[in-house]
């Protein structure tokens, strides 16, 4: 049978969410007590070690270069490599790309899909019964999948990924896709990402600021903050809004949800909106002048007071134990 | 062409969240539902943009749900889609959902299927994909601006790291996010056209129930807010090493 994960190479790396995905699908076939087959796309030796380690006991490795961000030709691939493995659960990251290939993925195997599984499943007969977040985040919903072939999609940042010294065997894996006309044809790619700083939704400490910053001219501030502490940088609404700052930095409900170890929101008041898409965040400290600001009450740690002033203090004090620490 | 544009109806944002019935459903009493804010500001707004700009000759809003969802239904109206489709159940999950408009879609002759990115109540992103692997469409997922010209729609979406730029035949189903479209509020022109506008009742077909909700519990507040004096904020960077253990 076997557990089968799709998994992502980008920028050179494997995807942290991909590492994630293996360790999940590793664990789930534990418990089923069967094998993890994990399936990749143009990965060179190295990545494939480290899925390997990741827990996957085969790896499917696929050449391809028509197949890229095409949801149809990920669906066909991994439909294909789930009927050669006999798979009967199929993982995949709660990202971009999983957002649209799981669904897809998941009506044409008539296959039940629970997106944004936020922890491990458990056998109750022949169905698997999955946590996920609902209600942005105020709420968790358990799901029963009841139907033969069961599709999981994994809430990014849910588990710390831990690799050990596992090696996967490695087999070559051709999808048939020229069956499959591509109906999406890509006309220009644009990159968001600033230099070496993680992607937002992968981000695990993130320093968001909003209009209590009163112009992007002082946005160093942040940055500096950000870059002390190895932080992706991002805004609330009103501040992409307004184009001081650009709009896929935006976290909250019709911006970036994300869900770090870390958030720092700084001159944020918390709007609902805001919070529905940081709120699954592990720790937050939120910094802001309004000691009534709603944000303190789903702070973990608070200051009331002037960011222009705790701000660089703050990035000093960082710098310090970081200088301490090597 | 014709555009079906799929509507979820939702708690509104602000509701306070509560469950009947052993946990096992949502506790409805005294909540305000609202259109899906992504199915309403981005997929109905776009497409209406689309009939207004000659590119579209009808918008039809189609619904799963039970009688209780009509005022949401021509709230939709009201912001201006020609007329309605309630597809009479309660929508047990994500997949029977997406199979009843795949179903409509393909026996009606509609080439452009929109949804939100995403719902505020189950936050699944999975109707549209589904769509698309049922009726063997293009899915475009995520889209933040869309146009159609001579049956070719273009359309710029995000991908990891960034976005891009594709061109996708008709028919195609497309989830929309922010950057599609603004938001529009009803006018009383708009409100009363919608009294008249036809909602068409039709009973869902039998679908497959793959997965069901057993229970709901609520997410674990945050305990108190720590505060720290503003003059030491080198208690705050140790309490995120030392407690926290973020950094």
């Amino acid at each position: 049978m076997s557990v089968l994960i799709y998994t992502e190479v980008n920028k050179g790396k494997v995807k942290k969410a991909s590492l994630e995905c293996v360790n999940y699908g590793a664990k789930i076939a534990q418990l089923l007590g069967t094998t993890a087959t994990a399936i990749v796309v143009n990965a060179d030796a190295a990545q494939l070690e480290e899925i390997g380690k990741a827990g996957a006991n085969k790896i499917l490795s696929v050449k391809n270069d028509a197949i890229g961000n095409d949801s149809i030709l990920i669906t066909a691939m991994v439909e294909q490599a789930a009927k050669a493995e006999g798979s009967k659960v199929i993982v995949f990251a709660f990202d971009v790309n999983g957002k649209a290939v799981a669904p897809r993925l998941s009506a044409k195997l008539r296959a039940g899909l629970v997106a944004g599984a936020v922890d491990y499943p458990a056998v109750n007969g022949a169905a698997l019964e999955v946590k996920k977040n609902v209600f942005s985040g105020k709420a968790i919903a358990l799901y029963s999948i009841n139907s033969d072939i069961k599709v999981i999609s994994l809430l990014p940042n849910s588990f710390p990924i831990v690799l050990g010294a596992n090696a996967a065997t490695v087999a070559d894996f051709s999808a048939d896709l020229s069956a499959i006309a591509s109906k999406i044809v890509v006309k220009e790619v644009k990159s968001t990402s600033s230099g070496t700083s993680v992607p937002l939704p992968e981000a695990e400490l993130v320093v968001s600021a909003g209009r209590g910053m009163k112009g992007p001219e002082n946005w160093g501030m942040v940055e500096d903050l950000a870059n002390a502490i190895g932080a992706t940088t991002a805004c609330s609404r009103p501040v992409a809004d307004m184009h001081w700052r650009p709009h896929h930095e935006h976290v909250g409900q019709t911006g970036v949800a994300i869900r770090p170890n870390l958030y720092i929101a700084i001159g944020i008041s918390g709007a609902i909106q805001h919070l529905a898409g940081v709120n699954g965040s592990k720790t937050i400290v939120v910094i802001n002048s309004d000691k009534e600001a709603p944000f303190f009450k789903s702070a973990d740690y608070g200051i009331v007071g002037d960011a222009f002033t705790i701000l660089p203090k703050l990035t000093e004090a960082i710098k310090k134990l970081k200088a301490n620490a090597n | 062409m014709k555009i079906l544009v799929a509507i979820s109806n939702v708690p509104d944002t602000t509701a306070k969240i509560s469950f009947a019935n052993g946990d096992s459903e949502f506790n409805s009493a005294g909540v305000t539902y609202i259109i899906n804010p992504y199915d309403e500001w981005y997929a109905l707004v776009r497409a209406l943009e689309l009939k207004e700009a000659g590119k579209a000759s009808q918008v039809t809003l189609i619904h799963v749900g039970l009688t209780d969802s009509e005022a949401t239904i021509r709230k939709g109206l009201a912001i201006g889609a020609d007329d309605a489709v309630r597809i009479n159940s309660d929508g047990p999950d994500a997949f029977f959902v997406a199979d009843q408009i795949a179903n409509y879609a393909k026996a009606n002759g509609y080439e452009l299927v929109l949804v939100g990115k995403e719902t505020i109540n189950y936050n699944g992103s999975s109707v549209g994909g589904m769509i698309g692997g049922l009726t063997d469409w293009a899915y475009v997922s995520l889209a933040t601006k869309m146009d159609v010209d001579a049956g070719k729609v273009t359309l710029e979406h995000d991908i990891d790291g960034g976005s891009q730029v594709v061109e996708a035949s008709l028919p195609l189903v497309v989830s929309c996010a922010k950057g599609m479209a603004e938001q529009r509020i009803p006018n009383m022109r708009g409100i009363m056209a919608a009294r008249t506008k036809p909602i068409t009742v039709v009973e869902a077909t039998a679908g497959d129930k793959l997965t069901n909700v057993k229970s709901f519990v609520l997410a674990k507040g945050r305990t108190e807010c720590k505060f720290i004096d503003e003059n030491n904020v080198d208690q705050l960077v140790q309490l995120l090493h030392t407690e926290a253990k973020v950094i």
